[in-house]
């Protein structure tokens, strides 16, 4: 199973009430808002699920991997996530329900 | 930005819905995300990014104060993956 779009608008018509064109706004808009402060530079803090930050990378020497031809990696800004313990702790707990 | 503010900016976006609806919205979609990936599941999210589980082997570490040795049992952790257009819109060298 995949969680995507459509299932998280799904879920606001029926358990928020918005109307399905609000849903799916709703949806785009809030990943839409995520991204807007990350291309500013902000870091985006979920608290309970975990925080997007941005880092600065060097550039570093890379390798065509077909040609072997040596190719500088440039330097670049990236995401990283990193989830919270609260989410962390729900992974494991899944986990561990599997194993017993 | 914290999540009160992106609900503040989602507000803001929808002036026909009241303010709960926003900060409700916010909640049920984060909390579904968390079930998902509590579950096992994967999300994808086009232009933004998926959420997987990577697995962890088990592994004998060392306790940093005492230095004993601890078994660390296998796990799964949330890992995500930008999708290109978050990776490139965030690369501002890039544009």
């Amino acid at each position: 199973m995949t969680l995507t779009k459509a299932e998280l608008a799904d879920l606001l018509f029926e358990k928020v009430g918005l109307n399905k064109r609000e849903a799916k706004d709703m949806v785009e808009a809030f990943f839409e808002e995520i991204r807007n402060a990350l291309e500013r530079g902000d870091g985006v803090k979920l608290s309970g699920f975990g925080n997007f930050q941005l880092r600065d990378k060097p550039q570093r020497p890379g390798r065509n991997p077909k040609t072997g031809e040596e190719i500088p990696i440039t330097a670049r800004r990236v995401v990283t996530f990193h989830a919270s313990q609260k989410l962390k702790s729900e992974v494991e707990e899944f986990y561990r329900g599997t194993q017993s | 930005m914290t999540k009160s503010e992106l609900i503040a900016r989602l507000a803001v976006r929808f002036p026909q819905l009241v303010a709960k609806d926003a900060d409700f919205a916010v909640k049920m979609m984060l909390d579904a995300m968390s079930e998902a990936l509590a579950k096992g599941d994967r999300i994808e999210i086009r232009g933004f990014g998926s959420f997987a589980l990577n697995y962890r082997p088990p592994r004998v570490g060392r306790n940093p104060k005492s230095g004993d040795k601890v078994s660390v049992p296998e796990k799964w952790v949330p890992h995500f993956k930008a999708g290109k257009e978050l990776r490139e819109r965030v690369d501002t060298a890039d544009s």
